[in-house]
C-alpha cells in the first residue's frame, strides 16, 4: 500500500538560526500508529507542525495521500486532526460551539448526530453547554481532542497527548486510539514516555537533535537492539569472580549473591550454555535465574547517548 | 472555495461580539453621544454654520468617522491578535482554509460590527441633532468602504503586534490624531497657511470629506480624490496581507 504520509528530505531552521530538523526522510503507512520518541526539543513538535501547516519548512517535501502539503494544502489538510501539545481553548466558548467551529473550519458541513456521538464517546456531552474555562485540564484536553476529529480525519496526530494526564483520561485515550485505529485512521504520535509508545504503537521513530536517528517496527526494534540479561541467584556469596568466568564479563552485585550476564538475543550462539557450563566446572551454585529483554527506555537512552 | 470555514470564523466573531456588547457596542455609542453634547449642543450652538451646515450637524460625518476608524481597527486586530497570544491560532493554521478566507471571516465580521456601530451612531445623533443625508447610497458605499479598508488595516496590527502595547499603539498614537487632525471637527479651508497643505498629507482628511460630502453635498477635497485615495488604502493593506500569508510573516515561523 502507498505511504499516507511521505516526508522528503525535510529540514527546518528558525529565523533564531535554530535548526530543529536535518534531512528527515519518512513514510507513514495508512492504518498504522506510529510513535515519535525523543527528548524535548528533539524536533518532534517542529516535525509535526510542518505537516499539519503550522510552521513552513525552509527545505524538503512533504505529502500527505499523494497531497503536496504546499500546494495542494486544502486536500492534505482536510485529512488531518491535531491535539498539540499545549492546551489552547477558547475559554469562553461553550464546548458545543467549540466542536461546531471545528468542523466548520475543516470545510465540513454541520452534523450534529456525528458530534453528539463524539461527544459521548469522549464523556463530554453532559458538559456540552458549558464554557471551556469552567472544565478541568483533563475535560479541555478532551475538548481538544474532540475538536480534532470533529471534522472526521483520516490521520490524528497526537502531541504529547498525555503529558501531565490523569491514569484514567490515559486509559481512556489509549482506548480511543486503538478504536480509531480499528477504523482506519493513521495515528501520529509524540512522547517521552517510553511505555507509552511500548504499550500504543506499531512502529516507532527515535529523534534526537533533529535528525531521525532511526525508525522501525516495534517488535524488531526491540529484538534488533534489545541485549537480554540473565540473572543467577546463587547458593552462596561469591567474594570475586573465578578468572576462568572473565570472558563472559560477569557482573557481580555487592553483595555477592547475584551475577548479570548481558547478551544478544538474535546471536545464534548466546553463550549461556557454556556459561552455565563453566559455571559448574567453577562449582558455582545457583538456585535460581531469570532473563529480562531491555525495555524500550533502555533502547532509546542508548541511542541518543551513542549519537551525543 | 471553503464556505463553512469563511461562516466558521464569521460566526465565531460575531459571538465574541456578542459577548462584549457592552465594550465593542454601548462604550463607542456612549463616547460618541458625549461629543454631540459638548461640541454639537453645547458649544455647538454658539457656533456659525460651516459650508451652510450647522455646527452639530457639520461634525456628524467626522465623529461618526472617528469610531468607524478605531473601532474596526480594534476589532479586527483584537480578532486575530488574540487567538495568537492564547495558543489557538493553530486551528485556523492547520485547517485548509486559504488567507483570503481566513480574512473574509474575520475581516468581514469586524466591518459588520463597525456597520453596525456606525448606523447606531447614526441613530443617536438624531437625538441631539437635525441632519439630512444628500446621498444616501454614496454614505452607505463610504461606510462600507471604510469599515472594510480599516478591519484589513487592524488585521495587519493583529498579525505584527506581539504585545498588548503595540496592538494599542497605533490606534492611540497614530490614528486618534489624524482623525482630530484630519477635520472631524472643523473645515481644512479654517486653516491657515502651511498647515492646510500639510494636511492634505493626512489621509484621513479623504475618508472624512468624501463622507460629509455624501452628507451634505458639500467638501474639502474633490469627492473622486477621497473615493481614490480610500481604494488606494484598501489595496495596499490587501496586498501586505498577501504578503504577509506568502513569507509566513509572524504567522508561520
Amino acid at each position: 500500500m502507498a505511504p499516507i504520509i511521505t516526508i522528503n528530505n525535510l529540514s527546518k531552521t528558525y529565523a533564531s538560526g535554530f535548526t530543529a530538523l536535518r534531512h528527515v526522510q519518512l513514510d507513514i503507512e495508512p492504518g498504522e500508529i506510529l510513535a515519535l520518541l525523543g527528548p524535548n526539543g528533539a524536533g518532534k513538535t517542529t516535525l509535526i507542525s510542518i505537516i499539519c501547516g503550522i510552521v513552513n519548512a525552509s527545505a524538503g517535501s512533504v505529502k500527505v495521500a499523494g497531497h503536496d502539503i504546499r500546494d495542494d494544502y486544502r486536500d492534505a489538510r482536510s485529512l488531518i486532526g491535531l491535539v498539540p501539545q499545549e492546551l489552547a481553548t477558547d475559554s469562553f466558548e461553550s464546548v458545543w460551539a467549540t466542536v461546531n467551529f471545528s468542523r466548520g473550519l475543516f470545510g465540513k458541513a454541520p452534523n450534529p448526530a456525528y458530534l453528539e456521538k463524539l461527544l459521548h464517546q469522549l464523556s463530554l456531552w453532559d458538559k456540552r453547554d458549558s464554557r471551556i474555562m469552567a472544565l478541568s485540564g483533563g475535560m479541555k484536553r478532551r475538548v481538544m481532542i474532540a475538536k480534532a476529529l470533529s471534522h472526521e480525519p483520516r490521520i490524528l496526530f497526537l502531541d504529547e497527548p498525555t503529558a501531565g494526564v490523569d491514569v484514567e483520561l490515559r486509559r481512556d485515550m489509549w482506548d480511543m486510539v486503538r478504536d480509531l485505529r480499528q477504523d482506519g485512521v493513521t495515528i501520529i504520535l509524540t512522547t517521552h514516555y517510553i511505555e507509552e509508545a511500548e504499550e500504543m504503537a506499531d512502529r516507532i521513530g527515535v529523534i534526537n537533535r533533529g535528525e531521525l536517528v532511526l525508525v522501525d517496527d516495534k517488535v524488531s526494534l526491540m529484538q534488533k537492539l534489545g541485549t537480554k540479561e540473565l540473572r543467577l541467584q546463587l547458593q552462596a556469596p561469591l567474594q570475586h569472580l573465578p578468572q576462568a568466568l572473565e570472558p563472559y564479563r560477569l557482573e557481580l552485585s555487592d553483595d555477592g549473591l547475584e551475577l548479570t550476564y548481558r547478551f544478544d538475543a538474535q546471536h545464534e550462539n548466546t553463550g549461556i550454555a557454556d556459561l552455565l557450563r563453566s559455571l559448574s566446572q567453577q562449582g558455582v551454585d545457583f538456585k535460581d535465574l531469570h532473563s529480562k529483554q531491555s525495555s524500550l527506555e533502555e533502547i532509546f537512552v542508548d541511542l541518543v547517548r551513542r549519537k551525543a | 472555495m471553503n464556505i463553512h470555514g469563511i461562516k466558521a470564523i464569521y460566526r465565531f466573531e460575531m459571538a465574541r461580539t456578542g459577548r462584549t456588547l457592552m465594550q465593542s457596542i454601548a462604550s463607542p455609542v456612549l463616547s460618541t453621544s458625549l461629543y454631540f453634547i459638548v461640541f454639537g449642543t453645547a458649544i455647538g450652538s454658539r457656533m456659525g454654520e460651516i459650508d451652510g451646515v450647522g455646527y452639530g450637524a457639520f461634525i456628524i460625518p467626522g465623529l461618526l468617522m472617528l469610531s468607524l476608524l478605531s473601532e474596526s481597527i480594534s476589532n479586527a486586530s483584537f480578532g486575530i491578535f488574540f487567538p495568537k497570544f492564547s495558543g489557538t491560532i493553530y486551528e485556523v493554521l492547520s485547517a485548509p482554509v486559504s488567507p483570503l478566507e481566513i480574512v473574509t471571516g474575520y475581516v468581514g465580521a469586524a466591518a459588520t460590527k463597525s456597520v453596525i456601530l456606525g448606523l447606531l451612531i447614526l441613530a443617536t445623533a438624531r437625538l441631539f441633532v437635525d441632519y439630512s443625508i444628500l446621498h444616501p447610497v454614496w454614505m452607505v458605499g463610504f461606510l462600507l468602504l471604510t469599515a472594510i479598508t480599516f478591519s484589513l488595516f487592524g488585521f495587519i496590527i493583529g498579525i505584527w503586534a506581539d504585545d498588548f502595547q503595540k496592538l494599542q499603539v497605533i490606534p492611540l498614537m497614530v490614528i486618534t490624531p489624524l482623525t482630530f487632525l484630519g477635520g472631524a471637527f472643523y473645515s481644512i479651508e479654517m486653516l491657515p497657511e502651511p498647515w492646510r497643505s500639510l494636511t492634505l498629507f493626512n489621509p484621513v482628511v479623504y475618508l472624512i470629506s468624501g463622507f460629509r460630502w455624501a452628507f451634505y453635498g458639500t467638501s474639502d477635497v474633490n469627492v473622486a480624490v477621497s473615493l481614490g485615495m480610500t481604494l488606494v488604502f484598501l489595496l495596499l493593506c490587501l496586498l501586505l496581507i498577501r504578503w504577509m500569508f506568502r513569507s509566513g510573516y509572524r504567522i508561520r515561523n
